[in-house]
């Protein structure tokens, strides 16, 4: 055993080159192996749906056939389409109610429920335990929550001898009720991961910064919020993903009005592609939103670009 | 500024577990004091308790005579230096230094001043405006002291602040931290399990284990007479030797005898022991190394380790106990050599079974 061991160790530097050891870096195509499972649904799954859509949204197209080549024709019909320009708003509004919401108060609750008590443990799994819920359920408890004369809004109000704002019809308040409902189903995930981040910060910093005279909001802003500045931007970038893809919380509360007043792109793009059959302008439609998260999601790298923070 | 120290009766738990017992120390103002001990003496939990990282259990601690263990830690007028450095990642070193002082008010034209002077006698103007995660562990460590420097502190706490450092670093930052000492003149307190670190630096040094002060002494006094077999063991390298011995008082002087019938006869007065099994202490540089039968006892190399200066040898006695002794830097010695051993009565340590120490000269009442 140990004769072998020592093998390749008395080998001249020249045949020690040519064995295996000395080019553990070369490819070794074999390996694709590994990956192939991956690379076969990345591409059958993303890059070809991706790549088709493209191609679709330059045809005029229906579920019959894929249509002549119109160019830019989808796009520009877009262009001078009311409801399409009125979903874009909608989503970006959407996105400006929900977004900065779930951070700060995702941020409030991991900094309160950052302690070692029992207490917090059992608030901490009940803050995220409605992320587990599907969208579905999530809307039906808002409806019940919402809904005129008899739902859990009105009967507090009532109590009051007030009238509940009416969240789905009234035309100013639709948005904002599904940005709040939206607000109580995703708050799990922004409040885990600034808990994650605010569970790294070591203690000693802390503890020096006592020793600097820091009061609490000294510490908060000069030491907690620095150290998790990019958490928070990560949180930013990522709620700006997903709730641009707002679809179900829309569908099932509103179905998009009253008046397409909370109709969002993807809502658009389902109406257009699936229930007018216009493929190749849901197609020009989902290319516009894949930008628009494209720009959201490249805003990461140019926030998170700082470096020399680390320790 | 500097001041006085005392700890009074201190006593701390964390949950049913004791880390201090009833413990009491006076520190005057400018000494440099050092806490050493095994990893979980109590040495690190009793430096947070003075900075006000950790509660006071029972008993007080009070700086220049005020008490100070029911204030918050920036209320003290003390500045630590943290084993990781706790540098704040995101502020420039600038920053850094300027954060404490900025957070009591102290105006602009001071802060700079301060920050000017400490980056001055630290050597790092040039460091000044980098951040943290663009600094080496020792430019870190300089940044650490700094910002306890420009804090003007009453006294300075240090938690095993070497130990992140490389060997070569850590020899250069010691004597920095010496010099550094005499330059401000204040009250130190430093934490380590480095002997090394703790006799070169220490005017005198504070040895803890199992949450009590086992001595408190110079450097020397600690070395030359360690109050317990702990102290002895712990502090000097190699460690002591420690051979169980029987008592005859005799004579005027005591003799102690080994199992293997060899004697040798101590400096230490009879009149002082009791009878009864006691364990003989020598240190490696009081057992020189001779020709085999002239010696206390004859051994057999086990080992040597040359150190440049001396030569370190581990010789194997007859009943299998092994004694280290030292020779010359050239001795010609070499394993498996037949050698003889001879112990310097007047260098001997006697301990009893409680582990308290006796010293040639006199007795200790320790």
């Amino acid at each position: 055993m140990a004769d072998q061991l020592a093998m390749p160790h008395t080998a001249t530097p020249a045949a020690s080159l040519r064995t295996p050891s000395a080019d553990i870096y070369a490819p070794q195509w074999r390996n694709a192996i590994f990956v192939a499972p991956f690379l076969f649904f990345f591409t059958t799954l993303l890059l070809f749906p991706l790549l088709w859509g493209i191609w679709l949204s330059f045809h005029k197209a229906d579920t019959f056939s894929s249509g002549n080549f119109v160019g830019l024709g989808n796009y520009v019909r877009l262009y001078h389409d009311k409801v399409f320009l009125q979903s874009i708003w909608n989503t970006f509004y959407f996105v400006l109610l929900t977004v900065p919401t779930l951070a700060l108060i995702g941020l409030f609750l991991a900094l309160c429920l950052n302690r070692r008590t029992r207490t917090a443990a059992v608030l901490r799994t009940l803050f995220f335990s409605s992320s587990v819920l599907s969208v579905t359920i999530v809307t039906l408890i808002w409806r019940i929550v919402f809904i005129p004369n008899v739902g859990l809004l009105s009967t507090i109000y009532g109590w009051f001898g007030a009238t509940a704002p009416a969240f789905i019809s009234n035309p100013s308040l639709a948005m904002i009720g599904i940005a709040i409902a939206t607000v109580w189903w995703c708050i799990g995930l922004p409040m885990m991961l600034f808990l994650s981040a605010l569970q790294q910060i070591p203690r000693d910093i802390y503890e020096a910064a006592a020793l600097d005279n820091a009061n609490r909001w000294q510490t908060l802003r000069s030491i907690t919020l620095p150290s998790i500045k990019r958490t928070f931007v990560l949180v930013v970038i990522i709620q700006i993903v997903l709730q641009f893809q707002l679809f179900g919380q829309a569908w099932l509360m509103t179905r998009g009005g009253p008046n397409n007043l909370t109709k969002p792109i993807v809502l658009y793009i389902y109406d257009t592609a699936f229930r007018r059959w216009d493929l190749g302008m849901g197609a020009a439609a989902s290319e516009i939103l894949f930008i628009l998260i494209l720009v959201a999601a490249m805003a990461q790298y140019l926030v998170a670009r700082n470096k020399g923070d680390r320790v | 500024m500097t001041a006085d120290i005392e700890i009074r009766n201190v006593s701390k738990h964390f949950g049913a577990m004791s880390v201090l017992e009833d413990l009491s120390l006076s520190i005057k103002a400018r000494e440099f004091i050092v806490f050493l001990g095994p990893s979980g003496c109590g040495k690190s939990t009793l430096l947070r308790m003075i900075a006000g990282l950790e509660t006071v259990d029972s008993g007080e601690i009070a700086i220049n005579d005020q008490r100070i263990d029911h204030l918050p830690p920036g209320k003290r007028g003390i500045a630590m230096v943290f084993q990781s450095y706790a540098l704040y990642p995101h502020m420039t070193v600038r920053d850094n230094m300027a954060f404490g002082l900025e957070n009591i008010g102290v105006s602009r034209q001071v802060i700079d001043a301060r920050i000017n002077e400490a980056a001055r006698i630290l050597e790092m103007p040039h460091l000044l405006e980098r951040k943290p995660g663009q600094l080496s562990g020792g430019q870190r460590q300089r940044v650490a002291i700094g910002r306890a420097i420009v804090k003007e502190p009453k006294a300075f706490l240090f938690d095993e602040p070497l130990s992140n450092l490389d060997a070569a670093l850590r020899t250069r930052t010691r004597i920095e931290l010496a010099q550094l000492h005499q330059r401000l003149q204040s009250t130190m307190i430093f934490v380590t399990h480095d002997q090394v670190e703790a006799m070169t630096l220490a005017d005198r040094i504070v040895v803890m284990n199992n949450r009590k002060i086992e001595q408190i002494g110079s450097p020397m006094e600690i070395y030359d007479r360690p109050a317990t077999k702990f102290v002895a063991g712990f502090v000097g390298a190699p460690a002591m030797n420690f051979v169980a011995a029987t008592l005859d008082r005799s004579g005027g002087n005591a003799k102690v005898k080994f199992a293997d019938g060899m004697a040798v006869q101590t400096e230490i007065a009879s009149n002082l022991l009791t009878d009864g099994k006691c364990t003989f202490g020598i240190r490696s540089e009081d057992v020189r190394i001779v020709p085999a039968g002239q010696g206390d006892a004859d051994g057999v190399v086990d080992v040597l380790e040359r150190l440049g200066e001396r030569t370190l040898i581990y010789a194997r006695l007859g009943d299998g106990l092994q004694v280290v002794g030292s020779d010359a830097g050239n001795s010609c010695v070499t394993v498996g050599d037949k050698v003889g051993l001879a112990f310097d009565g007047k260098k001997s340590h006697l301990f009893n079974e409680a582990g308290r120490a006796w010293h040639a000269g006199e007795a200790w009442h320790g």
